[in-house]
């Protein structure tokens, strides 16, 4: 799940780590009242989406008056910004963040992630922050330092040391450094986030340390006792139709192709992603609706899927190991007549009771197509949807 | 013979009382495997379907001379379930459970350190199977056939459709081991590729892998020096958009790494024969065995 920078840098400063003094905006007078109440020369507005890049896109501005401010939150709430990770649609701005601006010395990058190879979570600190990180990292990887933190003991004051040493902090910035390191981390496992990013860490002219920018992700699998973070979730930032998805625990990603898909397993359900692809179509979705499927979801799933107006074919493709066959045709059969479908369904399954699932399709009365295999499926829908594109 | 499973297994089943454990311990016991007991924490005592219901894993071990466990527990509990049974020094201990928070795994496999003899398969994983000698976890064994063919994979209906393809050409399977789809897992294909390597009743393999991480890299990368049977890949997610979790817990492209691309080139280079379509994984196969 993802938060807005000023819901991260709230989180951050509960746990002791500094952050610019500030407030979230819903309107421009929120943004006149805010930097009055802030009082600095210089106050910063910035645009709270779901996305990186948003000072290239025009989405963060310095101000020096709070009129000034005003205006910048007039234009900028309401807008679209596009940014290299939004995607070409773009994204609404609906918050701004109003900051006082700092005098800045120098710009680090930090972040805290799980690694999967050592099965430990890192800690990487760069000299090279306020850059796309990604970049640094193919470039020039010296410039990224790593520690492995062993989750027993957690981040130790001297791995610390070593990170503020490496990115050249001296004198009493390295125990300002050490102090904010051990205070994200602790941030970082007690949220169980799965992304922690400062990008960047600000050493200002006084010599203090700050998160001028915050981004965490957390893990959706430990939710479930978090209901704060929860609560912080932002449904404007996602797809409707993933989020009423969501309702019905399903995995649903919504894609630009006219080809619904509906499957069990995320492996199989990506790989029938795949195999429409080398067919000549495109996947509309990815939708896998579970191990347990049964009647219900089935049902739900399709309501998702008939929601999209760009879907012209559904591929059905079930590999039912626990599921039998004929449970799975009698929930496609009952959702169908429920619904009224209106395009063409193409059912590949697999597995127990398989020929009485058949028999069952082959006698509603409903007009399917029944395959053998995924490939001859993906034929099938590929052509039922308008052929290859 | 077979690896990790076979007819020396001592299963008990956590969470046995559970409706998934109950279910999925019937169909093991029916497929020939010795199905010992079961553990449900405040349940000790009792019997359950004819089984010994323990308190703890250390109790059932110790009573029922148990060397391997299945795990249906929830996701909660999951992860201290699996280093319970690692205290208890089971040898094969195979995690079903999907959901378990990134932060108890990460403790679960330092835990597991301390155990180097213990092995752990999954989490997020539909278990393994050895056709005809026994099974631990939820794969269907009616789709099965006794063969040499391995099959290593990170998702479970995958690995069903593999098996169905190299069933339906006449080729059984050795053993088929479904290593999940969590960011972190106790076995690795690397692992996996090692077993079936080692294993004189394994001809060849069928490797199934998906976007995120690089575990396929580093599989491609010890491919060349050590494995030499004949061996098939598929990568899912060709088409999965980048920044997304494609359902599985690791299956996400972040900055442009952990791409279905970038696996199958390296495996490519690694001289194994990838597959674009899903439903080429068992013709490959069979194409590979061809001398």
């Amino acid at each position: 799940m993802k938060i807005h920078e000023y819901q991260a840098k709230a989180i951050l400063a509960r746990h002791g780590v500094p952050v610019p003094r500030g407030e979230v905006a819903f309107s421009a007078q929120d943004v006149s009242d805010i930097a009055r109440r802030l009082g600095t020369s210089v106050v910063v507005v910035k645009a709270q989406i779901h996305a990186g890049g948003r000072g290239k896109a025009g989405g963060v501005k310095v101000v020096k008056s709070a009129d000034d401010a005003e205006a910048v939150g007039k234009d900028l709430l309401g807008r679209t910004l596009v940014t290299y990770q939004t995607g070409p649609a773009g994204q609404k701005v609906s918050r701004l963040l109003v900051e006082e601006g700092l005098a800045i010395d120098r710009e680090l990058y930090l972040g805290l992630v799980v690694d999967r190879a050592t099965q430990r979570i890192v800690l990487m600190v760069s000299k090279e922050g306020g850059v796309e990180i990604e970049e640094v990292a193919a470039k020039t990887p010296e410039k990224i330092h790593k520690v492995f933190i062993n989750p027993a003991v957690g981040l130790q004051p001297f791995q610390a040391q070593q990170m503020a040493f490496a990115v050249g902090l001296t004198g009493d910035s390295v125990k300002k450094g050490v102090k904010m390191m051990l205070a994200l981390y602790q941030a970082f496992v007690a949220t169980d986030a799965s992304i922690l990013e400062i990008n960047p860490l600000i050493v200002t002219k006084t010599g203090d340390l700050l998160a001028l920018d915050a981004k965490m992700n957390f893990d959706d699998n430990a939710l479930y006792r978090h209901a704060d973070i929860r609560d912080l979730r932002d449904l404007s930032e996602e797809d409707p139709l993933e989020v009423e998805a969501s309702k019905f625990s399903l995995n649903y990603i919504r894609l630009d192709g006219n080809i619904g898909c509906m499957v069990n397993g995320a492996g199989l359900a990506m790989a029938t992603m795949d195999i429409i692809k080398l067919s000549g179509g495109a996947p509309a979705n990815f939708l896998d609706v579970g191990g347990g499927a049964n009647a219900e979801q089935i049902r739900n799933a399709f309501k998702i899927l008939m929601s999209d107006a760009n879907v012209k074919a559904v591929f059905i493709n079930i590999f039912g190991g626990i599921l039998r066959c004929d449970v799975l045709a009698a929930g496609v059969i009952a959702a169908v007549k429920e619904l009224g479908v209106p395009v063409p369904i193409v059912i590949r399954m697999k597995g127990t009771n398989v020929e009485e699932g058949k028999r069952m399709l082959a006698e509603s009365g409903l007009n399917f197509t029944t395959a053998d295999t995924m490939g001859e499926g993906a034929t099938a829908v590929v052509a039922l949807a308008g052929g290859a594109r | 013979m077979a690896i990790l499973l076979d007819s020396h297994t001592r299963l008990i089943v956590q969470g046995i009382t559970g409706r998934e454990g109950t279910f999925h311990a019937k169909a093991a016991a029916a497929y020939h495997t010795n199905v010992v007991g079961g553990v449900t924490p405040g349940k000790g005592g009792t019997t359950h379907e004819g089984w010994p219901v323990f308190n703890t894993v250390a109790e059932a071990v110790a009573e029922t001379g148990a060397n391997a466990s299945v795990i249906f527990v929830p996701p909660p509990f999951a992860a201290d379930a699996i280093m319970e049974a690692a205290d208890s020094d089971v040898a094969l201990i195979v995690c079903i459970t999907e959901g378990i928070p990134v932060v108890d795994m990460l403790k679960a496999m330092t835990f597991l350190k301390d155990h180097p003899d213990t092995r752990l398969i999954g989490p997020n994983c539909p278990g393994i199977i050895s056709p005809g000698k026994g099974k631990a976890g939820i794969i269907p064994a009616n789709i099965c056939k006794e063969g040499r063919i391995g099959i290593v994979s990170k998702s479970g209906t995958l690995t069903y459709e593999a098996i169905d393809q190299l069933t339906r050409r006449g080729l059984g399977q050795s053993t088929c081991i479904g290593i999940g789809g969590d960011p972190l897992i106790g076995t690795t294909h690397i692992d996996a590729l090692e077993l079936f390597q080692n294993d004189p009743d394994t001809d060849a393999v069928i490797m199934i892998g998906e976007i995120g991480g690089s575990a396929e890299e580093e599989a491609a990368a010890w491919i060349q020096g050590h494995f030499t049977k004949p061996i098939v890949a598929f990568i899912a997610g060709q088409t999965a958009p980048e920044g997304r979790r494609m359902g599985h817990a690791g299956a996400i492209i972040a900055g442009g790494k952990g791409t279905a691309a970038e696996k199958m080139a390296a495996l490519t280079a690694a001289g194994v024969r990838v597959v674009k379509s899903p439903a080429d994984m068992g013709e490959s196969l069979v194409e590979a065995l061809k001398p």
